[in-house]
């Protein structure tokens, strides 16, 4: 095997590690290719999505998709009022050359040579073919940040996650403190019961969950998105699991040291956990982030829409608007994906010792 | 200065009682050791004294005073672990200072107790380091530097030097000596060492099965055990242990069995015909120059130290019997060596395994 000196491996030796030696074994060949289309399931729908939040609604739905976002090249030509969109055209005599068009009639279009404007020139259509360049339609982004409130999508998306995870992080964390640090009747008969609500499907408690809310007058303010979630048994479970492998000695040194439980909770076993909390808040952003049935059910006023629900509005009944979709889609990537960076570190760390998966 | 008493403590854990009603008392400034095998009880009587565990029955008086109910951080008592117990999160100085802190002293005071206590540990310069980054004996001293700072009333240790190195063992026993000479508080040391309980006790508990076998200074345990438990656990290598039969004759009481007859002067408490055992420490069998002996034996092996020199003999019938002697010996293995027992120090054991005579003669 090779030789394990992490500092010395870049990502091209990474890349370019063979088996054995020189020669290719049939397992490169295998291993190499089954990664490749790993990173091609992965990736490709994210870089066909990113780029094609770049095209004009006429290059979503061009026929045969192009890859990278482009737009026709339009020249000025004296005379005429609009720019034309140039063309590059197979002229009889064998030769090509490039033409604005003046206007299409039927099969046959309409052409003047940009350098020679007085002159018309009748092509017909399936001979000639669009001149393009690489262009970003950054209206795209631009348009529903300034006429659709997206902003304030955005900033109800960053108030319920923040707002959710730090109280998720809280509850969760004080309960697991609970659950694994003391040691009483009936514990585990308690965790078991924590985890057996995960059993149950959120379409089911959709109702009662809705009733509830309505009584506590919460429709319509972004707590109503917050507060229902919050205590999850899979963070309960998660954070407990983690604390329970922190060496019970600590803790009773802190009693012996004269720490209150609540010291404990706050000095002593939150900084120890923090592995899973870090893995918890993860999850937690991830979830309320990307969290589109409940905040569709409770919030009716666009002035609360989380950006997943603002997204939705863009899909109408007769008409969707795909490149303002696929463009709003990236920008709610983007603090997932953030997130995820800076944290990602914590996570195998954190779902080895919680023996989560 | 703190003086702690136990009065009739029992624990149980469910059905099972692990602490079969002890009593005890621990002078103030006393260096007391509880010694025993694994599984003794001895670790769960000093969480009981810490207030890490509750008390079945009985009672623990700190000061004369009924500290049951009072809860471990309120007990003023200062605990180093097994494990050191270290907060792997925070540096030394933090670690040290969390119990001051804790207790809402004024920043000065907590800055002069940890740089005096780290002082007294030599850890003044690794006051800033995490303990991941400290050695083994370290990490010890760090340990013993938070239990100190705390001032407490008694310090109580759970066997601090067994995840330490033999040498560095011996290192930090001497530090550990020092320090009780130096701050002359009460401590409670568990161990299962009895090398460790001998070399730091002032007074040894022996602990076996949740009951207390002797209480005593090391050597009055040394050389008076009062039963045959405590012989074999104090003195390293271990006493020779012989059963034999007592029987009197003509010129007075003879022990004997197979290969074996020790004539004895006559010794209260000693019937005819009764099962005993007779205990000799390796030191006081001697080898006979003439041939004749209480017994004879076979070397199965020898170990020269050069300076002193240890002979595992075999007898048939008798279990193997350790011989030490000082200077080195020419004794090879497989020589037939008669050995004589010195009956000034030879102990001797009832069938319930209780004392008889700890001299039988002289």
């Amino acid at each position: 095997m090779a030789e394990t000196s992490p500092q010395t491996r870049s990502l091209a030796t990474l890349i370019t590690t063979r088996r054995g030696g020189d020669r290719l074994h049939w397992s490169d060949v295998f291993t190499y290719t089954y990664l490749f289309f790993g990173v091609l399931l992965m990736f490709g729908p994210v870089v066909w999505l990113v780029l094609s939040s770049f095209k004009t609604p006429a290059g979503l739905i061009e026929f045969p998709p192009t890859f990278l976002p482009l737009g026709q090249i339009e020249v000025k030509v004296e005379g005429y009022d609009k720019p034309l969109p140039l063309f590059e055209v197979d002229m009889e005599d064998g030769t090509t050359k490039q033409l604005a068009q003046v206007r299409r009639i039927g099969i046959v279009s309409q052409m003047v040579d940009p350098k020679n404007p007085g002159e018309k020139i009748k092509v017909p259509i399936n001979q000639r073919t669009k001149v393009r360049e690489f262009r970003m339609a950054l209206e795209n982004y631009t348009d529903p940040l300034e006429r659709f409130n997206f902003v304030q999508f955005l900033q109800n998306s960053v108030i319920v996650t923040v707002v959710a995870t730090l109280v998720t992080l809280l509850i969760n964390s004080m309960a697991a403190y609970g659950l694994s640090i003391y040691e009483f009747r009936g514990r585990n008969a308690i965790m078991l019961f924590v985890i057996c609500t995960l059993m149950i499907p959120i379409t089911v408690i959709l109702v009662p969950v809705y009733l509830v809310v309505t009584q506590m007058g919460m429709i319509n303010s972004l707590w109503a998105v917050i507060l229902p979630g919050a205590a999850t048994p899979t963070g309960v479970f998660l954070l407990r699991q983690y604390m329970l492998t922190i060496p019970k000695d600590l803790i009773e040194a802190a009693r012996m040291d004269n720490a209150s439980e609540w010291t404990i909770y706050a000095k002593i076993v939150l900084p120890l956990a923090m592995p899973a909390i870090a893995v918890l808040a993860i999850f937690s952003i991830m979830w309320r982030w990307n969290e589109f049935l409940w905040p569709l059910i409770v919030l009716n006023r666009s002035e609360v829409y989380t950006l997943q629900v603002g997204l939705n509005a863009f899909q109408g009944e007769l008409d969707v608007q795909w490149h303002y979709i696929l463009a709003m889609t990236v920008i709610t990537l983007i603090p997932v994906v953030v997130v995820f960076t800076f944290l990602q570190k914590f996570i195998t760390t954190g779902i080895a010792s919680s023996g989560m998966k | 200065m703190t003086e702690i008493k136990l009065k009739q403590v029992r624990k149980s854990f469910g059905d099972v009682e692990i602490i079969h009603g002890i009593d005890l008392t621990v002078e103030s400034g006393e260096f007391c050791v509880f010694v025993g095998p694994s599984g003794c009880g001895k670790s769960t009587l000093l969480r009981i004294i810490a207030g890490l565990d509750n008390v079945t029955s009985g009672a623990i008086e700190i000061d004369g005073e009924t500290v049951n109910n009072v809860s471990a951080s309120a007990r003023g008592l200062a605990m180093v672990f097994q494990s050191y117990a270290l907060y792997p999160h925070m540096n030394v100085y933090k670690n040290m200072a969390f119990g001051l802190e804790n207790s809402k002293m004024p920043k000065p005071e907590i800055d002069r107790r940890v740089r005096e206590a780290a002082d007294m540990l030599k850890i003044t310069d690794y006051l800033h380091r995490k303990p991941k980054a400290l050695s083994g004996g370290q990490r010890q001293r760090v340990a013993i530097g938070r239990a100190i700072v705390r001032e407490p009333k008694a310090f109580l240790l759970d066997e601090p030097l067994s995840n330490l190195d033999a040498e560095l063992r011996v290192t930090m026993r001497k530090e550990l000596a020092a320090l009780h000479a130096n701050i002359g508080d009460t401590m409670i040391y568990v161990t299962h060492d009895q090398t460790e309980a001998m070399t730091l006790a002032d007074k040894i508990v022996v602990l076996q099965d949740g009951l207390i076998e002797q209480v005593g200074p090391p050597l009055d345990l040394y050389n008076n055990p009062q039963n045959v438990f405590v012989a074999g656990f104090i003195g390293s290598p271990r006493m020779n242990l012989i059963e034999a039969t007592a029987g009197q004759n003509a010129e007075g009481w003879s022990l004997n069995d197979t290969n074996l007859s020790v004539s004895i002067p006559g010794v209260d408490g000693l019937t005819d015909g009764a099962r005993c055992t007779l205990g000799i420490r390796p030191e006081h069998v001697s080898i006979s120059t003439d041939g004749a002996g209480h017994t004879t034996a076979r070397v199965a092996f020898a170990e020269q130290l050069g300076g002193e020199t240890y002979l595992y003999c075999d007898v048939e019938g008798l279990p193997q019997i350790t011989v030490h002697q000082p200077g080195q010996l020419p004794v090879v293995k497989g020589e037939t060596l008669a050995l004589n027992f010195e009956l000034e120090n030879m102990h001797l054991f009832d069938a319930n395994d209780q004392v008889i005579v700890n001299k039988v003669k002289g």
